[in-house]
């Protein structure tokens, strides 16, 4: 999947959420690509999570820690 | 008389409580104060001779027709602006009554034409029925007197309009249709012209014809003529029809419920149902008169393939084409894995079709890639509603309208988008309801006649959560909470803490009034007479949903409805006006990717169960692609196949040239319409469509009621469509059928805790039913939220306000938002094979003057439009109803290409795309764009069918 779209999303996702404190905004991110990201979205942003991804939210990077690491 | 006429009782309903007993011809009827002798009488079927009562207006007492006999009252009172009272003792008939009736009826005929026989009302005149029943027998005044009709006096018919005619000689001055205008449909654009025997009913001014009038082709006045002096063009060309068929209108989220009135299978006329709980007789010129699309010769109905979309179509029969389909899809599949292939349903079909279609993609396809045309308009309803108040609906029903006090109506524009709706909107407001308008533009419901907004916020596109969140802060701050609700009804903790985001100086409304584009004191304003109203209704359109933040602003406005206890009660909520009549019934019946039918989450293992075992076979848990993700996954090569059901992406979806790569791309394109449409240019297999003149299901309004949509005529295909979906699930390996599309509608119920006491038999006998319909609430729900939220207690969302990326640079400096015209609808399949494209035959592009000036653009002339995205170019239509700084176009035409210029941008937890804020730039120019020439280049080999002697 386009990876500057998948970078794009989580990291607007993570703009909502970081209106709430960092807990709840963690397992509001998470929460959020598990229950509406089609698994080959979740494996790109997971790979751009491993690999680093500059441009990626600190909190959708937070967030994704399991996901990164399946 | 004619036989399908519906019933008129003369004077509306009265809604008061209390019973009153009175005797009509020494007969007792009991009927609620304030009903009028009139009606009292038709409801013990005794109807009064009339001819300007109708029960869709209010009494006028002018015609003097309906006279009758009060005991104790002296003289003859008119029993059209008679209420009754109680032990009230009337006679309808007797000989006096008949020389008066009789006596009126003379000097009406005498001028009036006397060509019963070849009028084109001739059986279904008012005028000839109650000649009839007074017993007129001739005219003492003779006929060659002053009249109206006679070679030197008369008037040419008025054939301006393509729909209906004007002929003034058969008008006998009894203003049904200049109150039509007024009561029913709120625009004035009729008058009486003139004083005493030159009084003539007039539209606009005396240089007009009512196609330069005013006049917006309702029908209301049309509807209520009681003689042939306005009169439908298809009556006059095919006479009065003999049978009608109860069905409802397929084109916005209204869903108005109309009289099909056929004579044998030809479809004369759509007259709306008085009855019907979307509309109670009332229409617009869609749903009234264009409906000529389902019989127009670019209708396509035998099945077609191609191995290439290069090549031209070929016609073929259905078993051909449905395993030329699987077989594709199959060998997708095979190659590429099981989600590879997915599919897009419409809300354009009926509830029982979508379900069929999203059963197959998850029962036959074997995964979650379901989506819906939902996903570009009020996908972030679902979301914000199911986040604060835990479902995803509309919480009243337009009747609702009636007992609010103060309305806010944001990033909507019923009057084009909604128009019965709006009539609604606009008689209350001349109720006295105030209006507060959220829209950058000035929309006709700011300042139209007989009504005014109260306060009208143009605010700058893409800052509609600001603005809320001043809204809010200015009730958190000036005390104007209502306590009571908040603490019984929602969440403590999140209201704690949205009250202390809100009250931030940050959300003030003089922090945001630079960002929003208005004055803080209005702001305040408007803030005051909203959470001071005794009933506040929010009211919103896709100016709120497609926006990167559509979800925030949802939530936000859910905020403010509850932090003002404006939920659960008449008056009163927040109400989406969807802009396709089966929106809110597409997603109801699981065409999101994330949720089963009745919106249970696709990881939800109980729900998934109960599915399971009903279908016969496992379902993948996790969710499927959404349409953009589609997108992207063709290009990336790993989905490559797709159902498309009555959904023009190619012209509809944002970034055309992104869809078209995406569509370009992929190896089975299956198209099920009515034409070939843009994306049928990708296809490589076409299934004809129904109608919704042929369908047989449910069409769900934006207010949840289950209309039935019953075929008025056979399929010209040969099958339904949900059939052709069974055929196509089973001929890739998964056996669906239903015996009749009842049967759908059982299992949805069967399946759907929302709809468990719904059946078509049930919507059939007792009417339109609004979800949910189960145990607790066997006849349906008008007003959802009655002592408790779906989710328990309301919750409090945090709704910070985030800019959107896509912002003015001096590249391109102005910012674009799109719409809908009241004479177009949507993508224009439909509206552009009808007359309506007299008003409307191009997209046109509205610009501020000042704008305008600045560019040397004068209204007429042609220029271009360009984004970061593309370039298209439109004629210019200087405009002061648009702010300085934006531009607008509607996107009815495909050669108009508005997609090409928007952008990728989306909400952030839907993906709604971002519709309305595009940055572009306007400069003259003379020629087309490189798209469109391309756009002209790809027509005829892309939709060429070939010829069948070949």
């Amino acid at each position: 999947m386009n990876e500057t779209n998948v970078v794009r999303m989580a990291n607007q996702i993570a703009e909502y959420f970081s209106a709430y404190p960092e807990e709840e905004a963690l397992a509001g991110i998470s929460g959020h690509i598990s229950q509406f990201w089609e698994p080959r979205l979740r494996k790109t942003l997971a790979a751009l999570v491993r690999k680093g991804e500059p441009g990626l939210d600190p909190l959708v990077i937070a967030a994704t820690k399991e996901l990164a690491a399946e | 008389m004619n036989s399908i006429r519906q019933a008129d009782f003369g004077t509306p309903a009265s809604k008061k409580a209390a019973e009153i007993t009175l005797t009509v011809d020494g007969f007792d009827i009991t009927v609620v104060a304030g009903t009028s002798v009139m009606r009292a009488a038709a409801l013990l079927d005794r109807p009064i001779p009339k001819l300007c009562a109708t029960d869709t207006l209010e009494p006028f007492g002018s015609c003097r027709m309906c006279l009758v006999e009060i005991e104790g009252v002296k003289g003859t009172p008119a029993s059209c602006t008679t209420p009754v009272t109680e032990g009230m003792k009337i006679v309808t008939q007797s000989p006096r009554l008949e020389k008066l009736r009789r006596g009126v009826m003379e000097l009406y005929i005498s001028d009036h034409p006397l060509d019963c026989l070849t009028c084109a009302a001739n059986g279904d005149c008012e005028l000839q029925d109650m000649a009839g029943v007074v017993g007129l027998r001739d005219v003492r005044y003779g006929m060659d007197g002053a009249n109206h009709f006679d070679e030197a006096s008369r008037v040419p018919v008025d054939n301006s309009n393509p729909y209906f005619q004007f002929d003034s000689t058969k008008c006998i001055a009894c203003s049904r249709c200049i109150r039509a205008c007024e009561e029913v449909q709120g625009t004035f654009a009729l008058t009486m012209q003139g004083r005493g025997f030159a009084s003539m009913i007039s539209a606009g001014t005396s240089l007009d014809d009512f196609f330069s009038s005013e006049c917006v082709s309702c029908g209301a006045c049309v509807a209520v003529c009681p003689t042939a002096t306005l009169e439908e063009t298809a009556i006059v060309v095919h006479g009065v029809p003999t049978r009608s068929v109860e069905t409802t209108c397929a084109y916005c989220g209204v869903g108005c419920s109309f009289e099909a009135e056929l004579k044998g299978d030809t479809l004369v006329r759509m007259t709306p149902s008085k009855s019907g709980g979307a509309n109670e007789g009332h229409s617009c010129v869609k749903g009234r008169f264009a409906f000529g699309y389902a019989s127009h010769k670019d209708r396509i109905t035998a099945p077609m393939i191609r191995q290439n979309t290069t090549d031209p179509w070929q016609p073929v029969s259905w078993d051909e084409a449905i395993g030329f389909a699987a077989k594709r899809l199959k060998a997708i599949q095979a190659e590429h894995g099981i989600a590879a292939i997915g599919g897009v349903t419409s809300s354009r079909c009926t509830n029982e079709e979508v379900y069929a279609v999203q059963k197959m993609i998850r029962a036959a396809f074997g995964n979650n890639n379901v989506d819906t045309c939902a996903r570009v308009c009020h996908s972030p309803t679902g979301y914000g509603l199911k986040q604060t108040f835990g479902t995803s609906a509309g919480t009243q029903d337009f009747k609702s309208v009636e007992q609010t006090d103060v309305m806010v109506l944001i990033g909507a524009n019923p009057t084009d988008g909604h128009p019965v709706f709006a009539s609604r909107m606009k008689k209350a407001m001349r109720a006295g309801a105030r209006l507060i308008v959220v829209d950058p533009r000035r929309i006709d419901l700011v300042r139209s006649p007989h009504i005014e907004a109260t306060h009208h916020i143009p605010l700058m596109p893409g800052t509609n959560v600001a603005v809320m969140n001043a809204l809010a802060h200015v009730i958190v701050t000036e005390g104007l909470v209502d306590e009571d609700f908040v603490a019984t009804r929602c969440e403590g903790a999140d209201f704690g803490r949205w009250r202390q985001f809100v009250a931030g100086s940050e959300n003030s409304p003089e922090a945001l009034a630079e960002v929003i584009g208005v004055e803080a004191e209005t702001l305040r304003a408007a803030a005051r007479l909203f959470a001071r109203a005794k009933n506040g209704s929010i009211y919103y359109g896709l100016g709120v949903t497609e926006h990167s933040q559509g979800s925030t602003m949802v939530m936000a406005m859910a905020n403010l409805a509850m932090a003002t206890g404006n939920i659960g009660r008449p008056g009163v909520g927040i109400n989406p006006l969807r802009g396709q009549n089966n929106v809110q019934g597409a997603c109801d019946m699981g065409s999101f990717p994330h949720e089963l039918p009745g919106y249970r989450h696709v990881s939800d293992a109980v729900a998934r169960a109960l599915f399971e075992k009903d279908w016969g076979l496992k379902l993948d848990p996790e969710p499927g692609l959404r349409i953009p993700n589609m997108f992207a996954a063709a290009i990336d090569g790993s989905f490559r196949g797709i159902f498309i059901q009555g959904e023009d992406l190619a012209q509809s979806d944002p970034n055309t040239q992104h869809v078209t790569e995406a569509l370009a791309a992929m190896d089975c394109v299956i198209v099920q319409d009515l034409f070939l449409n843009e994306t049928a240019r990708f296809a490589h297999v076409f299934l004809p469509g129904t109608a919704f003149l042929e369908k047989d299901g449910t069409f769900t309004n934006a207010e949840r009621r289950l209309n039935r949509v019953r075929p008025v005529m056979k399929e010209a295909t040969g099958l339904s469509e949900w059939e052709i979906v069974c055929r196509l699930a089973s001929a890739m390996g998964y056996e669906m059928s239903w015996p009749d599309a009842a049967a759908i509608m059982d299992e949805i119920a069967r399946l759907t805790p929302s709809f468990s006491r719904v059946s078509h038999g049930r919507l059939d006998t007792e009417g339109s039913m609004q979800w949910p319909v189960n145990d607790a609430a066997p006849d349906g729900t008008p007003t959802m939220h009655v002592g408790g939220f779906v989710r328990g207690k309301g919750r409090f969302m945090l709704t910070r306000y985030v800019p959107t990326t896509e912002r003015t640079t001096r590249r391109y400096p102005l910012i674009l938002t799109t719409g809908r015209i009241l004479s177009q609808y949507n993508v224009g399949a439909q509206t552009r094979r009808t007359d309506n494209v007299r008003w409307h035959e191009e997209d046109v592009l509205e610009i501020h003057p000042h704008d305008a000036e600045l560019r040397g653009i004068a209204s007429g002339q042609r220029l271009s439009l360009a984004s970061r995205k593309g370039a298209t170019t439109l004629t210019a239509l200087i405009s002061e109803r648009m702010p300085q700084g934006v531009v607008y176009t509607t996107f009815h035409h495909p050669v108009s290409g508005a997609n090409v210029v928007t952008t990728e941008n989306s909400d952030w937890a839907t993906n709604c795309p971002e519709y309305k804020v595009t940055a572009v730039e306007v400069r003259p120019a003379n020629e087309p764009s490189s798209w469109q020439i391309e756009h002209e280049q790809r027509h005829p080999g892309t939709l060429a069918i070939a010829d069948p002697a070949q």
